[in-house]
């Protein structure tokens, strides 16, 4: 944080140093790397001890953007608390946003629709393939390999756009509502959503070609920053990284929510949990999410597009101002007096790095009592010095890069 | 056989006894507490045990109750979740108000090593054997932990503030 922290590092660093200079008379130095530094996507501070371009000891500190969204919740009423989700994993908000829809409708006991559970599970996999996208084509750029991710992100503006047709909103999207969609799909989404998939497998498997295989790029995350399975599950590590070191944990597969228990679809998982590992994972998984969501536009079935729970979902506003009903349910949702049952709920999804888990307790009001986010980025983020120490400085930032850590989400 | 959550209750009754209390199914998620005393080596059956065999702490977090009676007013709640049986369950430890302390979990579960540090941060519950407990997301001058209900987040419809200074003024306001 402060410029405190690093002081104390700084001087423990110091006398390593003057320890290490006794021993065996070799210079070691201090390197800040941070806390803005253009090779680190996001604001984080790591204060290294080198040997030469080695690196022997490292510290990390982080929260730099905290804001408080922990505290913020607790004086927001539940709908108002999706935009905070937004901003977490900024690169595949609607999976934040579902989860904690999902989270509420859990707490209140509301029915989801199948249409509405598949028409999630589609804008799920969509920020899944984006949020892998960009930790792939980053993970070029930061070996030295520009052109992938340039052709790439192409393909990420088209996600967006859907997204942009589906709530007006791209990168932090605030979608949906408790018990569904805010308004039904319009056809531009579903031909914009069918374009994509008629376009971009060729996409991803040219940018695969450009990567994959190539010597440089393999060459520089072979082997670097390995994690064991036993120390990743230690750690707390989900998601693709987890899968990087061989274990098949997949909340889709485990604890399924949204009808995922109803789609064809493999968990990809790695064997030496390097940098390498991690990267073939990601790529596997967005081949996987297009299988998803090919099923989910097959299978997609007839039905309303929210659930009915007029206490928790708002009336049409032309019925507002006919009906003495709605205008009732519009009356107690916005001066909130909603019933809300007391109770604790932890409900988790898969996210874009992993497990994102909302621990929600309730006390009847409005309001949560306490809302926890378990942030998957903040807590398999202390693994890093470990996988970094004994590595050189350049591995330590593809390290990073294919770790997927968002600032947004690690610090909350 | 699958692991139900009668074994677990069963099997932690008959080791712990009176040390865990208030069992509860919250939407089938097994929530029981423990004696701030005996959590770690509550949670150290629940992973080692070879019945049990709670291999993965998902969430550990802070929460606070200040109108609870003092000796329960701060609590840490753990999440652990068994990936062989695909159970989960809820463990809580009630603390002091004025003096919370609980054993730290860093040796059983690395990954508890900065939730500690969060938990700290915010709460400030004193995890004991923590290797280095220190605030992580607040700047290390503040000393306040924010997150306690005591600290209220500004009001938005405060009045006695000078709006002048926030550009918040109505065109036809007079300023005097």
């Amino acid at each position: 944080m402060s410029i405190a922290t690093s002081d104390v590092i700084q001087k423990r660093y110091n006398e390593l140093i003057k320890e290490k200079e006794n021993e065996d008379g070799s210079e070691l130095s201090i390197l800040n790397l941070g806390p803005t530094h253009p090779a680190t996507h996001g604001i984080f501070q790591n204060v290294l001890l080198m040997d030469g371009e080695k690196i022997v000891d490292a510290e990390q500190t982080v929260g730099y953007i905290h804001r408080a969204f922990e505290k913020i919740a607790e004086n927001r009423p539940f709908y108002q608390i999706t935009p905070l989700t937004d901003r977490m994993n900024y690169c595949s908000s609607p999976i934040n946003n579902m989860g904690w829809w999902m989270t509420l409708e859990k707490l209140l006991g509301v029915e989801v629709p199948k249409r509405v559970q598949y028409m999630r599970v589609i804008v799920m996999e969509l920020a899944r393939i984006t949020d892998h996208l960009i930790c792939n084509s980053i993970l070029g750029v930061d070996s030295g390999a520009f052109t992938g991710f340039l052709h790439i992100f192409q393909a990420r503006e088209e996600v967006y756009e859907i997204y942009e047709e589906i709530c007006g909103a791209r990168l932090t999207t605030n979608m949906g509502r408790i018990g569904g969609w805010e308004r039904d799909w319009s056809p531009a989404v579903w031909a914009k959503i069918h374009k994509f998939m008629e376009t971009f497998p060729a996409k991803w498997e040219e940018f695969d070609q450009l990567l994959t295989r190539n010597t440089i790029f393999m060459n520089r995350c072979l082997h670097t920053g390995a994690i064991s399975a036993e120390k990743a599950i230690s750690y707390g590590f989900t998601g693709p990284n987890l899968r990087a070191a061989g274990v098949d944990y997949d909340i889709r597969k485990m604890n399924p929510y949204s009808s995922y228990e109803d789609f064809e679809f493999d968990v990809p998982v790695g064997t030496a949990g390097d940098t390498y590992d991690r990267y073939m994972v990601r790529q596997e998984e967005v081949r996987q999410s297009l299988r998803i969501i090919r099923q989910a536009l097959e299978k997609m079935p007839e039905g309303p597009y929210h659930a009915d729970v007029p206490d928790y979902y708002l009336p049409p506003k032309q019925e507002v101002y006919s009906s003495m009903e709605a205008l009732i349910y519009h009356f107690k949702i916005v001066m909130g007096e909603i019933p809300v049952p007391v109770g604790e709920v932890y409900h988790c999804v898969e996210g874009g790095n992993g497990e994102l888990g909302f621990y929600l307790v309730s006390n009847g009001s409005r309001v949560p009592y306490r809302l926890h986010f378990r942030r998957p980025c903040f807590i398999y983020y202390q693994a890093f010095t470990e996988m970094i120490k004994g590595g050189y400085l350049s591995d330590a930032i593809l390290i990073m890069s294919s770790m997927n850590v968002i600032a947004g989400e690690l610090d909350a | 056989m699958a692991l139900d959550n009668n074994t677990i209750k069963e099997l932690l009754i008959a080791k712990f006894a009176d040390k865990v209390s208030a069992f509860d199914e919250p939407w089938g998620l097994l929530t029981f507490e423990v004696t701030a005393g005996s959590a770690h080596e509550l949670i150290h059956f629940l992973k080692d045990d070879a019945t049990l065999r709670f291999n993965f702490m998902t969430d550990l977090c802070g929460a606070h109750f200040p109108e609870n009676e003092k000796e329960r007013q701060l609590s840490v709640i753990y999440h652990l979740h068994n990936w062989l049986d695909n159970v989960r369950v809820r463990v809580k430890v009630y603390l002091d108000g004025e003096n919370p302390e609980v054993d730290s979990m860093v040796d059983l579960f690395s990954s508890a090593n900065w939730q500690e540090r969060e938990t700290y941060d915010f709460y400030g519950i004193i995890f004991k054997n923590h290797p280095d407990l220190k605030r992580i997301l607040n700047m290390d001058e503040m000393v306040s932990f924010p997150m306690r209900k005591e600290f209220p987040l500004e009001d938005q419809g405060r009045t006695d503030k000078d709006d002048r200074y926030f550009g918040r003024v109505p065109l036809n306001q007079n300023l005097n």
